[in-house]
């Protein structure tokens, strides 16, 4: 765990070394990224920023809260099917149809009433903001006020992820099955067949990547972080302090709820298409591997993990079409069995030997002197 | 905290409590608790003043930790807990808690992988606002720093909770009491496995807090308990049998009987804390 900066050139310093943290993350996602990748890979980055945003979430629910979020997929469907929900009915405006095509095909002649408040753009975007995190806020209410937790918590969100998956494929007239929305045309009126559109979207992916990881940076160093931390250790302990672990809990898996729900929304017109199969079991868990791997109770090594696992992904399926599950796997387990803390704690823990061997071993100088004062009695 | 008032600067905890009726008390009435038919405490009566270091103790199994987990709402328990005109039984864990009825436990838990400070900025924090919390912690609360150095850690203030002696753990623990502000304070067993200096120090800062709080103590050491314990509350087999000062309890047949009658527990006892004494001076 990081030590916090107490004194005030610590402060100053440690302000420092974040903007520049911040500087470099953007200059190498608005400036170095789109110069060097090809637009078919700038569109395969931006797919990556979106499960990265996910991972952020993650990273604050299970690293910092020990909350063990295996239904993120949810989430992220929600976020996707509603903002697929959206362009599709653009796109059958713009020509000049009443229903999406997949409803023609069907013989739906009528919008569904599900789909009829997503022909607003602005109540699409609010949509995307509340109804997930409102769900999880529920849930999360309902899980954590009933104390339960540890697998059973798990367990509960894995199955709700596979619930979602199935409902989604029964619905062939009115979601698309398991073919989900797919064909989208065009994003707020913008063509999405244009690459200057697909760069945009890009940017705004990067742009959300750089927001919520300065949110959780900010929820992480406040005192809601430490209480977090504090939860995840000693629950019970927290409860004789006076506080409702149960709120603490609810607000970071709502947090992460509303990530996913973003990336989703970010994810179905990059990708151009959202279906069941991004919402179930496996992509949740695929969610969880590049957090682990990142190291999940740092700020961005779920960031650097998901995005790096997923690379190593398109690489090596490119190379070895049916081999990447195999090393998947394996990285998994050699990951969470031999090192729990994930390559950020490879890194700290290589960081501290250096310390160790070359800085000179004096203790800490105790820098509150008033502390004798105030304290002084008899 | 208002530890250093000058008007208790000189006052020590004493039988009865040191400020007389009319302050804070925690009234315990016919305490029951009930696990699937066997009654782990049954009909307990405690009266407790502010001002008073009482000892609890007796045999094992004698209830003296359910006690105080019913207190604290962890137990379900029938009968009535009022802290100064406050019906605590049936409350949450957390409201009793913010009631001000503050615990330790046999095995100290504190956050490990927070700091020293962190432990106790939590502990301070129940109550805070909601833009409180989402913001970072500058600079020390004044009440922390006093508590820092009523436990003797402000050099260690920086340092993660986790590498702490266990002494040190334990008085962390009551520090975060004394920041949460905590008038009524239940410690479970706070020397078991202290050094002999450790134990001194435990005691000293148990009658320092003790002038301005009612402090409870479950304890097995009884060379502990007549250094320090102003009154003295013995249970055995969940229910009171003795109360008084040091001297009184020791004089009572009763007591004599339920210590004498399980001395070989007694003694075994004694060679548990001994063992776990070496162990903590090895480590």
């Amino acid at each position: 765990m990081r030590s916090l900066p107490e004194s005030l050139p610590g402060r100053l310093v440690g302000r420092w070394q974040t903007w520049a943290g911040f500087g470099v993350a953007a200059v190498a996602l608005f400036a170095i990224a789109p110069a060097l990748l090809s637009s078919f890979r700038l569109s395969l980055l931006a797919q990556f920023l979106c499960y990265a945003i996910v991972a952020v979430g993650i990273g604050l629910a299970w690293g910092r809260g020990g909350m063990l979020v295996l239904g993120q997929g949810v989430f992220f469907g929600l976020g996707g099917y509603m903002m697929g929900m959206h362009l599709k009915i653009a796109d059958a405006e713009i020509a000049g149809n009443d229903v999406p095509d997949f409803m023609q095909i069907a013989g739906v002649r009528e919008l569904p009433a599900l789909w009829v408040p997503f022909a607003s753009p602005f109540v699409t975007l609010v949509a995307i903001a509340v109804i997930p995190a409102g769900i999880a806020a529920l849930l999360g209410l309902g899980v954590f006020k009933r104390k339960v937790k540890g697998a059973y918590f798990a367990i509960l969100s894995q199955a709700l992820a596979a619930a979602m998956a199935i409902l989604l494929i029964g619905q062939a007239e009115l979601l698309g099955g398991s073919n989900g929305l797919n064909g989208f045309r065009t994003f707020f009126g913008f063509r999405l067949a244009d690459p200057v559109n697909q760069q945009m979207l890009y940017f705004i992916a990067a742009a959300t990547l750089l927001a919520v990881v300065a949110l959780v940076r900010q929820l992480m160093q406040s005192r809601y972080g430490e209480l977090l931390v504090a939860v995840r250790d000693g629950e019970e302990r927290v409860r004789f302090l006076g506080y409702d672990p149960a709120n603490t809990k609810v607000v970071a898996y709502t947090v992460a709820a509303l990530f996913a729900s973003i990336a989703g929304a970010l994810f179905a017109p990059i990708v151009g298409f959202i279906t069941p199969s991004q919402v179930g079991i496996l992509p949740s868990i695929a969610f969880l591997i590049g957090v682990a791997i990142g190291g999940r109770t740092t700020l961005l090594g779920p960031v650097l993990g998901a995005i790096g696992v997923a690379w190593a992904q398109t690489l090596f399926s490119e190379q070895y079409p049916s081999g990447w599950i195999y090393a998947q796997g394996a990285l998994f387990i050699v990951v969470v069995g031999f090192f729990p803390a994930g390559l950020a704690g490879l890194g700290m823990l290589w960081a501290r030997r250096r310390k160790r061997s070359g800085a000179e071993p004096t203790p800490q100088p105790d820098n509150d002197p008033d502390a004798e004062k105030v304290g002084a009695r008899s | 905290m208002t530890e250093v008032h000058a008007s208790s600067a000189g006052k020590e905890p004493v039988e009865g409590g040191n400020v007389g009726m009319g302050t804070q008390y925690l009234e315990v009435r016919g305490l029951t608790v009930d696990f699937d038919g066997f009654k782990a405490v049954s009909d307990v009566d405690l009266t407790l003043f502010q001002g008073d270091l009482r000892f609890l103790i007796g045999p094992n199994g004698a209830g003296k930790t359910t006690v105080i987990d019913a207190i604290t709402g962890l137990v379900p328990a029938s009968g009535s807990v009022n802290k100064s005109g406050v019906e605590l039984l049936g409350k949450k864990v957390h409201q009793i808690a913010r009631r001000g009825i503050g615990r330790t436990f046999q095995t100290a838990s504190v956050f490990e992988e927070l700091s020293v400070l962190q432990n106790l900025d939590i502990a301070a924090g129940a109550g805070r606002s909601v833009w409180t919390m989402l913001r970072r912690r500058h600079g020390v609360l004044p009440a922390i720093e006093q508590a820092l150095h009523t436990i003797g850690l402000t050099k260690l203030a920086d340092q993660p909770a986790g590498i702490l002696a266990h002494g040190q753990k334990q008085w962390l623990e009551i520090g975060m009491l004394l920041v949460q502000n905590a008038d009524v304070l239940l410690l479970d067993e706070p020397v078991a496995g202290m050094s002999h200096e450790e134990r001194e120090e435990t005691g000293n800062l148990l009658r320092r807090i003790g002038a301005e709080r009612t402090v409870v103590v479950v304890e097995h050491d009884m060379d502990f308990m007549r250094e320090f314990a102003t009154s003295v509350t013995v249970l055995a087999r969940g229910q009171v049998i003795a109360e008084g000062s040091v001297a009184e309890v020791q004089a009572n047949p009763k007591v004599q009987e339920v210590y004498l009658g399980t001395a070989a527990a007694g003694s075994a006892e004694a060679e548990e804390t001994g063992a776990a004494e070496l162990i903590e001076e090895k480590s």
